[in-house]
């Protein structure tokens, strides 16, 4: 016989069952109430964002997700607290940082795919080690500049360019005295 | 070229040709690049902001390789109307027109409006290129040489495993958007529009009305996008929508014509012409009831039922009679009241109907 939804009187579509703390723990729900719960996206058009989001919220109650929660991307600083709050990533670093944690959430977003299928950037060149450094050296350079630290600005663009060559005509950094 | 000057027309991609454009109005495909070594937007500072979009303005507009002709609108310093202006057009989105006004954004301009290259919009780099009518293949073939050209010298944020990086997940792999504008208003009149929705659905692509996300279906203009861009490459992509999706959803609307032709002509003409009456004699205008005026004669001129006025026309039509369009070209601020009545004049006047008293 159909089991009903725990909610109202339609039929459950929607059946789970978890262990919490040893104890069995039922959930039968009809396609409304899923979705309201955020177990199923029912429009057949649902804005990406908002199944991200769902998703996000999700996957939030287990413990995985609750100790993922203090995870910090090292390069740009943003936790994955933040990052389930907004859906968007601080810098290409938080890929690898929150790795995870994200990759059942991509393929759920993109119908199955985890991989990279598809056009390869030429200039590939630049590793991946020094676009960190520059991105964690340019984060710096802003606080100082902020707490008004040009001697540790000059040394930090100093470090930049040593890093990165400024091309002709780049105006990076014209707001440090002494450039 | 400014922005000035391509006002009272509509670009290339509404001129009403191009393959298929009974049926499908225009054809978009954009990509999502980030620089590496830079924070995404989100999180960037003002001066990394900066730093980005001077680094962006300045390879864009030096290639030789993506365009001849071009031309920069730096946001912060474009009025709030020009800015509008630009969202009506589809060249910018709403996203980077309503930032914080002091924030370091702005968008690369093809004279001719085929491509626009917008800078610190969710993303570092959001190109976009548009077409008239069914023309994927040429649009791609284009975005792909300016990708290339800005490739010469910018790095972009990529991972072996990942793609091109992407500040929200659901961009990330190919960073590739392709979205097709669909005019269906048989489909819409004989109710089958959930036919549409199955077949995108199969090939996880989303439907959206003409404004793209949440906005309604304007004038029977539907949007098809895709939603995958991880594990597909871009010519999978492609091949969906190329091979799949448009020519099924054509069919689908030129069998709903035929059958209104064939089954109510009657009707059909009566929609028709009551639209082009009330078009042509109306002293108030809301852009709701034009928009859904200029799709049941669209529908007519397509049939050969109507041929006092082309495609284009009709096309261009729908442009101006947008907000920041009809100011432009009244050259003051209106208020939505003052807005209905210019829109009324103007589109009298385009419908070639002689001024009465």
């Amino acid at each position: 016989m159909d089991r009903k939804c725990d909610k109202c009187n339609r039929r459950a579509t929607h059946h789970s069952v978890e262990i919490v703390q040893g104890k069995k723990i039922e959930q039968h729900l009809c396609e409304t109430h899923a979705a309201e719960a955020g177990l199923s996206i029912k429009a057949v058009n649902t804005p990406i964002n908002e199944l991200l989001t769902n998703f996000v919220k999700l996957h939030s109650g287990g413990q995985a997700m609750t100790a993922a929660q203090e995870l910090v991307c090292d390069v740009c600083g943003l936790t994955f607290a933040e990052f389930r709050e907004h859906t968007l990533l601080g810098c290409p670093h938080c890929y690898q940082a929150f790795e995870r944690q994200i990759s059942p959430l991509l393929e759920r977003a993109h119908d199955g795919g985890g991989h990279h299928v598809g056009k390869v950037p030429r200039r590939c060149g630049s590793g991946q080690d020094r676009q960190e450094q520059l991105t964690q050296l340019r984060q710096r350079l802003d606080e100082a500049v902020t707490r008004e630290d040009y001697e540790l600005a000059a040394r930090l663009r100093d470090d930049i360019h040593r890093i990165c060559p400024p091309s002709p005509g780049s105006t990076e950094r014209s707001d440090i005295p002494g450039n | 070229m400014t922005l000035r000057q391509i006002t009272e027309h509509a670009g290339e991609w509404l001129r009403g040709a191009g393959p298929h454009s009974d049926v499908v109005i225009s054809s978009r495909i954009r990509l999502a690049r980030n620089l590496a070594g830079y924070p995404f937007v989100n999180r960037a500072m003002q001066r990394q902001r900066m730093d980005i979009l001077e680094t962006a303005k300045q390879q864009i507009t030096s290639s030789h390789r993506i365009s001849d002709s071009l031309f920069w609108v730096d946001m912060r310093d474009s009025p709030r109307l020009d800015r509008e202006l630009l969202v009506e057009r589809h060249l910018v989105s709403r996203q980077l027109v309503s930032a914080a006004d002091d924030s370091p954004r702005g968008v690369a301009i093809g004279s001719d409006e085929t491509f626009a290259i917008m800078v610190n919009e969710e993303d570092h780099l959001r190109i976009q290129v548009l077409r008239s009518g069914m023309q994927l293949a040429e649009a791609y073939e284009q975005i792909n040489r300016i990708d290339d050209a800005l490739e010469d010298s910018l790095d972009f944020a990529f991972s072996p495993r990942f793609g091109y990086l992407t500040a929200c997940p659901t961009n990330v792999g190919t960073g590739l958007r392709v979205s097709v504008m669909l005019h269906l208003p048989a489909i819409k009149l004989t109710g089958q529009i959930e036919k549409v929705r199955r077949a995108a659905r199969d090939l996880h692509l989303a439907v959206r009305g003409l404004f793209g996300e949440g906005s309604e279906a304007l004038g029977d203009l539907y949007q098809i996008s895709n939603q995958t861009t991880l594990g597909r490459s871009e010519a999978e992509i492609l091949a969906d929508f190329e091979q799949t999706v448009v020519p099924q959803i054509i069919a689908y609307e030129q069998q709903a014509r035929a059958a209104l032709l064939r089954d109510r002509p009657e009707q059909l003409d009566d929609r028709v012409y009551r639209a082009w009456a009330v078009l042509t004699h109306a002293r108030l205008l809301t852009s709701e009831e034009t928009f859904a005026l200029l799709s049941h004669v669209r529908l007519g001129v397509t049939l050969g039922r109507l041929d006092a006025i082309d495609l284009r026309s009709l096309n261009e039509l729908l442009l101006i009679c947008q907000p920041a369009h009809l100011q432009r070209i009244m050259g003051k601020t209106m208020n939505p009241a003052e807005r209905r009545i210019a829109r009324a004049n103007l589109v009298r006047q385009r419908l070639g109907v002689r001024r009465t008293p």
